[in-house]
């Protein structure tokens, strides 16, 4: 299996040794963001493993930006399924990639997981582009779904912010970046 | 930096089995994710999932949400209180055709949490599918088996363990 193919949500299995590792990992609780930042160009791809609920239920959305830009130069799109129906939607442009998590009000223990890829992130000749899946189930609701998000930036990616929309991240929420080399 | 995706166990079916299991997962990784391309004994048999921490957990512990297409229509279900988590919706193994599973088990040695699973399956003569499933335990996993009731000999398994910093 070849390493692009195998980051794609996420079957990783490269025949290369020593191609995927682990950059760093995040543990929050009492906070509303974490950052990764100093991001080594070294790799070809990064992707971010997420188990992220919310402390209370004031917000439960989560959302990412790169290298601090806060401007309207983002957009996704996803698939959605909640149980009773399918359907699409997008919101572009917009000043995050974002998405719903588990929040204080929901299922206790129960926490959103995400797979999130970005592709080519040090790459300078092209815009940055993400695709991600991800959901939560609470025995009686939930959703899940398929995203893709872009970035309108030819930057290389050096920093991730990931943050709530308020609430701190809940004990037991986990973020870890991971890159894999080409 | 040291490698952080590796092969825990792999076995590639040498005669027909209602299900196999992994036993013993050691509990020094963060996530665990499992790749099936199980073939059947018969058409259409759906693959399920069970956990447990020293013996597999058959209660009504299990709930699930799918999303999945099947080249018409996309549509969605949900399972609440199930005896196993329906790792897939929509694709199922054939005699001739393999179906292809990824799972991805998160914080699986997290105590304080119960667990979450993201899958994505696929068999071009059924559909696609993702599911998040959920196991209302806080108890680490160190077992995991695999059911369809009809996985026939060259059906395999593969469990990754990936470990963050």
């Amino acid at each position: 299996m070849t390493p692009i193919l195998g980051i794609w949500a996420s079957g990783i299995t490269s025949s290369k040794q020593n191609s995927y590792e682990s950059i760093a990992t995040y543990s929050p609780s009492g906070v509303t963001t974490v950052t990764f930042s100093s991001i080594p160009a070294t790799y070809q791809h990064l992707q971010l493993r997420m188990l992220t609920r919310t402390a209370t239920s004031a917000s439960d959305f989560i959302a990412i930006r790169f290298n601090g830009d806060s401007g309207s130069n983002y957009g996704f799109h996803y698939l959605y399924g909640n149980g009773s129906s399918a359907g699409a939607a997008a919101s572009t442009p917009d000043t995050v990639i974002a998405w719903n998590i588990a929040d204080g009000g929901d299922t206790a223990n129960s926490f959103n997981a995400c797979v999130f890829d970005i592709l080519d992130y040090a790459n300078t000749n092209k815009y940055k582009t993400a695709r991600f899946l991800e959901g939560h189930d609470l025995n009686g609701s939930g959703i899940v779904e398929l995203r893709s998000g872009a970035w309108r930036s030819t930057s290389a990616i050096s920093s991730i912010e990931v943050f709530t929309f308020g609430p701190n991240f809940a004990t037991g929420s986990s973020i870890a970046l991971y890159g894999i080399k080409g | 930096m040291p490698s952080t995706y590796e092969p825990i166990a792999t076995t590639t079916l040498g005669s027909s089995a209602a299900s196999y299991t992994f036993t013993s997962i050691p509990q020094t990784y963060t996530d665990l994710i499992l790749i099936a391309i199980p073939l059947a004994t018969s058409n259409g048999q759906a693959s399920y999932i069970r956990v447990g921490n020293g013996s597999i957990d058959s209660g009504s512990n299990y709930s699930m949400t799918a999303l999945g297409g099947n080249g018409t229509s996309a549509t969605s279900i949900r399972r609440t209180s199930a005896t196993e988590y329906s790792v897939e919706y929509l694709p199922a193994a054939d005699t001739t055709a393999k179906d292809i599973i990824t799972v991805h088990f998160m914080s699986y040695s997290n105590t304080s949490v119960y667990k979450t699973f993201l899958s994505r399956s696929g068999n071009a003569s059924y559909g696609t599918d993702t599911t998040v499933g959920l196991w209302r335990n806080t108890a680490a996993i160190n077992q995991i088996s695999v059911t369809s009731g009809a996985y026939a000999t060259g059906s395999t398994f593969t469990l990754y363990g990936v470990k963050s910093a």
